[in-house]
C-alpha cells in the first residue's frame, strides 16, 4: 500500500473505478446525443427529459404490470423511442433545413413540457425503485467494495457503446446513414428510404437515452429533475469530444467520468464544475473538439 | 326636539360602533420552491396550507381581509431576493412566509430587515437565522439545524455512535447542520474522524460514500436534504454500508423523502421532526382538509406545511390585536413575540427574543414495511423532546437581539 498525493493507493483505485462507472453513464447519454447531432444535425435538448422518461416508464411498468427491471430494460426504451419517432415525424422534420437554433429551441421547449407533466403527475420528491434481486450485493475487490449493479453498468454500457459505434462506422446500414446525412438527394436516388432512416435514427438516439434512464433508476433518485441535472454535463462531454464524433463521445464520456471522480477525491467542492473548465480549455485550443471532424 | 336629539345620539353611537370594527387589510406572500428539489416538502402544499389558515381565521373574524399571492424562488438566492424586493416594494406584501432553502432564506431575511417588513421562515433550516444573522423582522418557525443536531445527533451518540464522518451539502444549510451536529457530538464525548463537502444537487455519491467507508466511522452523518439525502441513502444501501456495520444518520429527513425511498430502503432510519400527519386524529383531519384545499392526492403534508398554517394564524392574531392602520414589521414581530402561541397543530408554544419559535420535537424511527398499515404510515414515535430542551437557549445563539 503506497500513497499518491497523500491518498492511499487502494482508495485512489477505488475512486478511479467509480469514475469509470459514472463515465459509462456519461458515455451512454452522450452517445445518443452524438448520434442525433452527427446524423441529423439536430441539437436534442430534450435528451435529459427522455432519459428521465426512461426511468419513469420503468417505474410505471413495475407499478401497473408487475414487470421488473429486466423486461423494462427492453420495453421502456422501445416505448420512449416510439414517442421520439412521433416527435420527429410531427415536429422535427420541418426544421432540418433551418438554422440549428430552431431545433434547439423546439427540443428545449419539449424538455420543459415533459418535465412539467411528469412533475404534475408524479411529484418532485421522487419514486422508489430498487436494484433487481439478481444484481444485489457485491464483492470485495480488496481495494474497495464493488456493488454487482455497478459492475453490470460498466459492462452493459461498454457493450452498447461499442456496438453502436460498430454499426455506424463498420456496417452497410451505418454507411447508408452516413451517406444520407452528407447527401440525402443522391442517396434517395439510389432507392433508399431516407426519411424513414432519419426517423429511425432519432428514435434510436432517444431509445439510448431511455436505456440509460432505466439503468439509472435503481441507483439514482427517480425524479422529474434527474435529467436536467445530468444533461448539461452531457452536453459538455459531447462538445469536448467533438459534436459529430461517435467515438469522441464514448471516449470523452469515460475519460471525463474518471477526471470527475479524481476531483471528488482531491477537491470535492469543484466536482460539478471541473468538466466545464475542461470544456473551456478544449474549445480554446481545439474548437472542433478532441475528435471533431467539422471545421 | 328631545326625541330628535335622542335619535341623533343613537345614530352617532351606532356610527362609532361600526368604525371600531373597521377593515384590517393584510397581504401575504408564500415564497417557495414550486418546481424543483424542495417542491414536495414546501411548494404548492404550502400554498394549500396558507389558504386553509386564512379561511379558518377569517371565518371567525370577518373584518380581516387577507390577500394571498405565491411565487417560485427556484432555489436561487438572487431570484428569491428579487421576488421579495418586488413583493415588498411594488406589490405591497406585508408578510412573506415559507422559503425552503437556507441560502434563499438568509437573503430574504436581509431584504425583510431593510424594508422593515415581516418574514416567517417555515421551510429553511439554518440556525444562523436566529443566531449570528438574526434580526427583528424575522421569525423562524417549524425547525432548525440546532434542533435536528440535538435530536438525531444526540440520540445516536448516546446509543454508541461515537465516531462520525460527515457528508455535507456544500451551501449554507449543509455547513450549519454539520457545525451544529459536530458541536453536539463532541459535547457528548464523540469524535469527528472526517468530512467531505458535495455540491448541491449531486447525483452520484458513490465517491463520497467510498471515502466514508474508508474512514471506518461508526456513524455517517448526512448533512443534506431532499434529493441529495435520497440519493445518499439509496446508494449507501448499494455499497453495503449499513450491512458493513456503519450507521446512517439522516439529519434532515421528511416524510416525502421516506415516500420516495420506500420503506424497504429507509427502514430503521432515525430522524427528528416537529409535526407528523399521522400522529393523532387532529393531524389526520387537517391532512384531509389539506388535500381538499388543493394539495396533490397521494402526497402527505410535511412539518413545513404545518408551520405555514400555524405561522399565518399567529401573525393574523397579532395583526388583529394591533388593530387597523399601518404597522411596521418590527412592531408586528414584537407583538408576535409577546403573545404566546396556540394552534391545533403545534399546541402551546412561545417565540423567544431571537425570533425562534419553540415547541416540542419528536424523535421518530422509520417503520419496517411489515409494520406499515396504510399509505403514509411511516413512523414510530421513539421520544418526545420538550420545547425547553429541543431548541437552542437564546444566550448561546450569538444573536445581537439578546441583551446582556
Amino acid at each position: 500500500m503506497f500513497e499518491i498525493f497523500g491518498i492511499p493507493s487502494n482508495a485512489l483505485f477505488g475512486q478511479l473505478l467509480i469514475g469509470l462507472i459514472n463515465g459509462s453513464f456519461y458515455a451512454l447519454l452522450s452517445l445518443g446525443l452524438a448520434v442525433i447531432f452527427g446524423m441529423l444535425n439536430i441539437i436534442n435538448f430534450s435528451h435529459g427529459a427522455q432519459y428521465m422518461l426512461g426511468a419513469f416508464v420503468a417505474y410505471l411498468i413495475l407499478q401497473y404490470s408487475g414487470l421488473g427491471y429486466w423486461p423494462a430494460l427492453i420495453v421502456a426504451p422501445i416505448i420512449v423511442g416510439i414517442t421520439g419517432m412521433i416527435i420527429e415525424r410531427t415536429m422535427l422534420q420541418w426544421l432540418y433545413k433551418l438554422d440549428h437554433l430552431y431545433g434547439l429551441l423546439l427540443t428545449f421547449g419539449l424538455a420543459l413540457i415533459i418535465e412539467g407533466v411528469a412533475r404534475n403527475l408524479l411529484g418532485s420528491a421522487g419514486l422508489p425503485y430498487t436494484v433487481p434481486e439478481s444484481l444485489q450485493g457485491g464483492r470485495n475487490l480488496g481495494f474497495m467494495f464493488l456493488p454487482n449493479y455497478r459492475a453490470w453498468v460498466i459492462v452493459a454500457s461498454l457493450t452498447i457503446c461499442f456496438g453502436t459505434w460498430f454499426v455506424i462506422e463498420r456496417t452497410r446500414l451505418g454507411a447508408y446513414l452516413r451517406a444520407a446525412t452528407e447527401n440525402p438527394t443522391l442517396v434517395r436516388a439510389f432507392g433508399i428510404n431516407v426519411p424513414l432512416l432519419i426517423t429511425l435514427t432519432y428514435g434510436f438516439g432517444v431509445a439510448l437515452a431511455a436505456f440509460a434512464g432505466v439503468m439509472a433508476a435503481p441507483i439514482y433518485n427517480v425524479s422529474p429533475q434527474m435529467g436536467s441535472e445530468l444533461i448539461i454535463v452531457v452536453f459538455a462531454v459531447v462538445v469536448i469530444g467533438g459534436m459529430g464524433s461517435i467515438l469522441g463521445a464514448i471516449v470523452t464520456g469515460f475519460g471525463l467520468g474518471v477526471i470527475e471522480g479524481l476531483t471528488k477525491v482531491f477537491f470535492p467542492e469543484a466536482s460539478n464544475t471541473v468538466i466545464f473548465v475542461i470544456m473551456a480549455i478544449v474549445l480554446l485550443v481545439r474548437p472542433a473538439g478532441l475528435f471533431g471532424r467539422r471545421g | 326636539m328631545k326625541k330628535t336629539m335622542g335619535l341623533a345620539a343613537l345614530a352617532v353611537m351606532l356610527a362609532c360602533g361600526t368604525a371600531s370594527a373597521q377593515q384590517i387589510n393584510v397581504k401575504i406572500g408564500v415564497l417557495s420552491d414550486m418546481s424543483s428539489l424542495y417542491a414536495d416538502i414546501g411548494g404548492p402544499g404550502s400554498v394549500a396550507a396558507a389558504k386553509m389558515a386564512i379561511a379558518d381565521f377569517t371565518k371567525d373574524h370577518a373584518n380581516v381581509k387577507v390577500e394571498l399571492i405565491s411565487g417560485d424562488h427556484q432555489n436561487k438566492p438572487d431570484v428569491g431576493s428579487q421576488i421579495a424586493n418586488q413583493w415588498f416594494d411594488v406589490d405591497k406584501v406585508d408578510m412573506l412566509i415559507d422559503v425552503p432553502n437556507s441560502g434563499v432564506a438568509l437573503a430574504v431575511s436581509e431584504v425583510a430587515k431593510q424594508k422593515n417588513k415581516i418574514f416567517i421562515v417555515s421551510g429553511a433550516a439554518a440556525s444562523t437565522l436566529t443566531g449570528a444573522k438574526c434580526n427583528a423582522n424575522t421569525v423562524h418557525w417549524t425547525y432548525d439545524t440546532w434542533m435536528l443536531a440535538n435530536g438525531t445527533g444526540k440520540a445516536m451518540v448516546k446509543t454508541g455512535g461515537d465516531t462520525w464522518f460527515f457528508l455535507t451539502a456544500d451551501y449554507a444549510f449543509g455547513h450549519a447542520l454539520e457545525a451544529d451536529t459536530s458541536a453536539v457530538v463532541e459535547k457528548n464525548g464523540g469524535k469527528i474522524v472526517g468530512k467531505v463537502r458535495a455540491p448541491l444537487n449531486t447525483n452520484d455519491f458513490s465517491s463520497f460514500l467510498l471515502q466514508a467507508q474508508a474512514s471506518k466511522a461508526k456513524v455517517i452523518g448526512l448533512a443534506n436534504a431532499g434529493g441529495d439525502t435520497i440519493n445518499s441513502i439509496k446508494q449507501a444501501a448499494e455499497f453495503g454500508i449499513v450491512k458493513g456495520g456503519q450507521k446512517l444518520a439522516g439529519l434532515l429527513v421528511f416524510s416525502s423523502d421516506v415516500n420516495a425511498l420506500g420503506l424497504q430502503t429507509a427502514q430503521g432510519l432515525s430522524l427528528t421532526e416537529t409535526w407528523y400527519w399521522d400522529a393523532n386524529d387532529t393531524n389526520r383531519a387537517w391532512t384531509k382538509r389539506w388535500h381538499e384545499a388543493g394539495a396533490a392526492a397521494g402526497k402527505f403534508p410535511t412539518m413545513i406545511h404545518a408551520g405555514v398554517y400555524a405561522g399565518i394564524l399567529h401573525y393574523l392574531k397579532a395583526r388583529l390585536a394591533m388593530g387597523p392602520g399601518e404597522h411596521d414589521g418590527k412592531s408586528v414581530v414584537a407583538k408576535m413575540k409577546s403573545m404566546p402561541t396556540d394552534d391545533v397543530l403545534f399546541g402551546k408554544g412561545t417565540i423567544d427574543v431571537t425570533g425562534r419559535k419553540r415547541h416540542d420535537a419528536y424523535l421518530f424511527e422509520v417503520k419496517k414495511p411489515s409494520e406499515s398499515k396504510h399509505p403514509g404510515d411511516f413512523y414510530t414515535l421513539k421520544a418526545t423532546i420538550p420545547a425547553s430542551e429541543a431548541f437552542r437557549d437564546p444566550k448561546d445563539s450569538g444573536c445581537s437581539l439578546v441583551s446582556g
